[in-house]
């Protein structure tokens, strides 16, 4: 291992510039001539538009335009699209209603867009924008999925019962009658809550026009730009791609949340060319937390059917989502093929059956939230395993061992889809035990007991698919978009190296790790290798980054690409040095003929590649440039063990995390410093589900937790000093052996935490205790276990 | 925001006479409240008239029997003064625990006493000390001075200059924050006064700061945390909200007494 070659903790190239303000953020770019958008939202969850009057607006001072949904349909502007399409039980279509960019008829949540005002700065056209007269009949609000589904007002005509789907996986059928051969069910009622993803950068668009080329750019903050230049160009504006480029520059975090093609992104860039003027459109903080697609929000019904001795049988679930106003870009599959796939988890579970009924109500829409229905499904199933050891009398470790998949059991077919290539799981378990010393809990649960706080110990030993995935697979599943992704490496004359890569950074610190691969493959520099990501006009192609899928599809493709700069540079060398190809060899930057002391370094190859004075043009193209499509042969399957100690006061019920261990298996570790601060990050918004975030809203729709005052996000002082390590499996289908890490920490965490309140308080006669965990929730929990207990 | 007058003005009477000429103004003391409403538009005032280069608002002195904080101190200068710690530990301590660190080096006691937030720290202070607010008119004692939700005794164009708090016996402040603002959700001083025990709540009341009588006279006879754990404030005038019903209040209120009067020792 080199210092800068995979497998090293090199620090982050990128950090430099974010922490001395030098970033490039949307917001931060100013096009000359540029006009600022401000968009009048909705205040009520669900009314008609009667009339909207912009006069007033249209008068006032600086502003340059006004519209409405009716301009946007008079230039025969379509409604935002959806990339997923998930069929009923009958095979049937989901519902799939319109999403108009600016709503025309009905708003359905407290946020939708209304109109927008562009006036000459931010100021005035918010100012204008209060001038905007809209005459609202209000209409009942649903907001509850079981009153949605019973008959509560409908949000879409075209959606009866506000159900855009009923979908099913499994054979129901085998799964009942396991259910008959059952010695042991463990059940359980959950609820997913609802999380508002709070990226530290707002969104922002800013759309341009060039009257010379007649060609559009759109700079906004987004995790994947040629996605939004395909939805947004062949669904929504009508712009062909060679006339539309999408930057998206940094990126201040996504979670998901930036993966979406928003409304604001279209109206931009469609004004723009209307108007032949620059416009910019930056969200305020509450704007985000009304109009980002939040995550989560199921409600879920779950039974496992046991043999005597604790052995799984069968595993029925029936799930209900709610998937907000309208469908985001790719909100059907993520309760569907992101969730129930992933129900069998680390077990021989046999036979599983899952329907879930995605449902509308007059809240913002729902998408992918880091981890995107894996967090669901481990939830839920390390909730059930926990009651499961319960029913049996076994401990936590002792019912996850005798279920879990073994070692050599690889390949391992489950039976809801998916085929898992590598993991360890006891080893996994083992390492996390040891970490957190489990022989000594007891004596810890004791001294906690003496001064009177309840000590408990909870488990979490999950699997996520990540790495998405093959084209193929996500295509007969309904996915409108192909799941691979490009690269392209540029050598320089003089041997630096330009990558492009299709991926998108948004913190995850591509540039340093996607350097590391170049230079462990090609022996250049570090300082001589730069990432380029986030351009369409720059980068051939690209499906962006989320679903951790950057490494494990976006450094495959680099990694591609490089062993083809190599393949070509072979050549080069062999005919500079007068050899075969074949007695060509390439170590630590340096080509040599195998036995002699003929050498060239990288860099006089790539020098030769374009001075190529004696080439045989026949045979051999000046150059060294080549690029690669990745598309996977599976996904990936991270897996791992987080085990939590809480320590909880009956007095407040307030609770701490006395410790907190991380076991993952993400395949090969290219830089640990990178991969220990995402699991980091990925626990701590594990944690803020568990105990401190849930969105909430009133009767009426209002979204009651809509600031910082009232959401609560983690900070430092919640969180323990976390101790992460990994248990490397190496992916079996991908060169590098990687899986992925950017959402381990997200979707192992939460169950680890409830299980551990439960176990603290179970001796209280507390049994369940939902997300977030408030020392309220858990100091009434407590009362009620111990009224129970006194009325027994 | 808004369009408004800015006024930067170098004394108090400068400070009255804008207010006074003005159609409809406002004060900004560390602006920790007024700023985010005004960027939210949830206020309109014509005129903002800024105390900060009124330079005689600032300073803490110290003399035998008490501590008089002028009202442009910042919440960091209180609890990092050595002679407060000295004077009134709890004072300095309930200073540390509002907001973070960056709302300390701005915020203002002036102006976090005339805002009157029913979950504000200082507020508690006030009551449980017995302290009086000096004004540019006239000395009011804290048991007057707050008269309900962001209401105060202030008549229109007086201004805080200063809050004057004499020592106690001994006095401690329990605060439990609400997890998302890291307001209280209840906060409880505690203090043996030379008048007696006082113990004020903050964070709880639908009214705002109040005091315990039952508490206060029990305390009286046994300053120690048993003495009160049967007590429970009744909690229909409490606050209930998604972060914590009435109920939950109303037992925190007990349990923040007592560690308050364990901790004052």
């Amino acid at each position: 291992m080199t210092a800068t070659g995979i497998g090293a903790a090199v620090k982050r190239v990128e950090d430099f510039r974010f922490l001395t303000g030098r970033g490039n953020y949307t917001d931060d770019i100013d096009r000359p001539g540029q006009a600022y958008a401000w968009i009048l939202r909705s205040p009520h969850a669900h009314a008609q538009i009667m009339k909207i009057d912009t006069a007033k607006a249209a008068a006032a001072p600086g502003v340059i335009a006004v519209f409405t949904g009716k301009d946007l349909q008079a230039d025969g502007i379509g409604g935002l699209p959806c990339g997923w399409q998930v069929n009923n039980k009958d095979d049937s279509p989901m519902a799939e209603p319109a999403h108009p960019a600016l709503a025309t008829d009905k708003v359905r949540h407290v946020g939708d867009q209304v109109a927008v005002v562009i006036a000459e700065s931010k100021d005035e056209a918010r100012v204008a924008a209060e001038l905007i007269a809209v005459d609202y009949t209000p209409l009942p609000a649903v907001l509850d999925m079981n009153a949605a589904i019973a008959g509560g007002a409908l949000v879409h005509e075209d959606a009866p019962d506000n159900t855009c789907y009923d979908w099913h996986i499994g054979d129901a059928a085998a799964v009942d009658d396991a259910f008959k051969q059952a010695a042991h069910v463990a059940q359980i009622d959950i609820v997913n809550n609802r999380l508002v993803p709070n990226a530290i950068e707002p969104r922002a668009a800013i759309g341009d026009f060039d009257t010379a080329t007649g060609e559009y750019t759109l700079y906004t903050t987004s995790q994947n730009p040629h996605v939004i230049r395909l939805l947004m160009g062949a669904f929504v504006l009508n712009i062909p791609e060679h006339k539309l480029r999408v930057i998206a520059p940094d990126v201040g975090g996504g979670f998901g949340s930036k993966i979406y093609h928003y409304a604001e992104e279209a109206i931009v860039t469609w004004a723009a060319g209307k108007l032949r003027r620059p416009v910019k459109w930056t969200a305020e903080r509450s704007e985000s937390f009304m109009t980002d697609c939040h995550g989560r929000d199921h409600a879920t019904h779950a039974e496992m059917a046991m043999d005597k001795n604790g052995k799984f049988l069968a595993l029925r679930v029936a799930t209900k989502a709610n998937m907000g106003a309208y469908l985001s870009t790719f909100a059907p599959c993520v309760p569907t093929y992101l969730y129930a796939t992933l129900l069998a988890g680390v077990y021989t579970t046999p036979q599983i059956y899952c329907e879930v009924r995605a449902v509308f109500t007059n809240t913002v829409p729902v998408d992918a939230y880091r981890g995107a229905g894996r967090p669901e499904a481990s939830y839920l199933l390390e909730r059930l395993v926990d009651r499961a050891a319960r029913e049996t009398g076994l401990s936590q470790v002792e019912i996850r061992e005798r279920n879990f998949i073994a070692a050599d059991a690889f390949p391992y077919q489950t039976p809801v889809a998916l085929e898992y290539d590598s993991g360890d799981y006891g080893a996994t378990l083992d390492q996390a035990l040891t970490a957190i010393a489990y022989d000594k809990f007891e004596a810890r649960k004791k001294k906690s007991a003496k001064t009177g706080k309840r000590r408990g110990i909870g488990f979490s030993t999950y699997i996520e698919a990540c790495g998405i995935a093959p084209s193929a697979v996500v295509g007969s599943l309904g996915a409108r978009a192909g799941l691979f992704e490009s690269a392209e490496v540029r050598v320089h004359p003089t041997g630096s190296v330009t990558v492009f890569t299709g991926s998108h950074s948004h913190g995850q610190g591509h540039e340093t790790t996607f350097a590391q691969l170049i230079s462990d493959t090609l022996g250049v520099p570090f300082e001589g290798i730069d990432i380029v990501h986030g351009d369409t006009g720059r980068i051939a192609y690209g499906m962006g980054t989320y679903g951790s899928r950057s490494l494990a599809v976006g450094g495959e493709a680099i990694m591609r690409a490089t062993n083809r700069i190599v393949d070509k540079a072979r050549k080069i060398a062999a005919h500079m040095l007068e050899a075969s190809e074949e007695d060509i060899e390439f170590k630590d930057g340096t080509f040599t003929v195998s036995g002699t002391d003929k050498a060239l370094s990288f860099g006089e190859v790539a020098l030769s590649a374009y001075v190529p004075h004696n080439f045989p043009h026949e045979t051999l193209e000046p150059g060294l440039n080549e690029t690669a499509f990745y598309d996977p042969a599976n996904f990936t399957y991270p897996g791992g063990c987080h085990i939590c100690e809480v320590e909880i006061d009956p007095d407040t019920g307030e609770i701490e995390i006395a410790d907190f261990v991380a076991v993952d298996d993400v395949g090969r570790v290219v830089n640990p410093m990178i991969v220990e601060g995402q699991v980091h990050g990925g626990v701590a918004q594990g944690i803020g589900q568990a105990l401190l975030e849930g969105c909430v809203y009133d009767g009426t729709g209002q979204l009651l937790t809509g600031s910082y005052m009232d959401y609560t996000m983690p900070r430092a002082d919640n969180l323990p000093a976390f101790k992460v390590s990994t248990n490397t499996t190496l992916c079996a289908h991908n060169s590098l052996g990687v899986k992925g890490c950017g959402e381990v920490g997200a979707i192992g965490s939460p169950p680890a935490v409830i299980n551990a309140i439960v176990d603290a308080l179970w001796d209280d006669g507390v049994r369940d205790i939902s997300m977030p965990a408030t020392p309220e929730k858990i100091w009434q929990a407590i009362q009620a276990g111990q009224r129970a207990a006194a009325a027994e | 925001m808004y369009d408004f007058n800015y006024h930067r003005v170098g004394s108090t009477d400068e400070a009255a006479e804008k207010l006074k000429a003005a159609e409809d103004a406002t004060l900004v003391a560390g602006g920790m409240t007024l700023i985010p409403t005004l960027k939210q538009r949830l206020a309109s005032p014509s005129d903002v008239v800024d105390l900060s280069g009124v330079s005689d608002l600032v300073g803490i002195t110290v003399d035998g029997s008490s501590v008089t904080i002028g009202a442009m101190t910042t919440h960091g200068a209180v609890t990092g003064s050595s002679d407060v710690r000295g004077a009134i530990p709890a004072l300095a301590d309930l200073a540390g625990e509002i907001g973070d660190a960056q709302v300390r080096h701005r915020g203002t006691i002036g102006g976090s006493v005339a805002n009157n937030d029913p979950a504000a720290d200082y507020p508690a202070a006030c009551i449980g000390l017995g302290a009086t607010i000096v004004t540019t008119a006239r000395e009011i004692a804290a048991d007057d001075f707050f008269t309900g939700l962001f209401d105060t005794a202030l008549d229109e164009g007086e201004i805080i200059t200063a809050i004057r708090f004499p020592k106690p016996k001994r006095a401690a402040y329990m605060k439990f924050p609400n997890p998302a603002s890291r307001y209280a959700l209840v906060g409880v001083f505690v203090a043996e006064t030379n008048d007696g025990v006082r113990v004020a709540v903050t964070g709880a009341g639908d009214d705002g700061v109040f005091r315990v009588a039952e508490m206060e006279s029990a305390l009286a006879k046994n300053f120690a945390p048993d003495a009160i754990a049967d007590i429970t404030v009744p909690d229909g005038g409490l606050n209930s909200d998604i972060h914590a019903s009435a109920e939950y209040r109303a037992h925190l209120i007990t349990v923040m007494a007592k560690r308050a009067v364990a901790a004052a020792g």
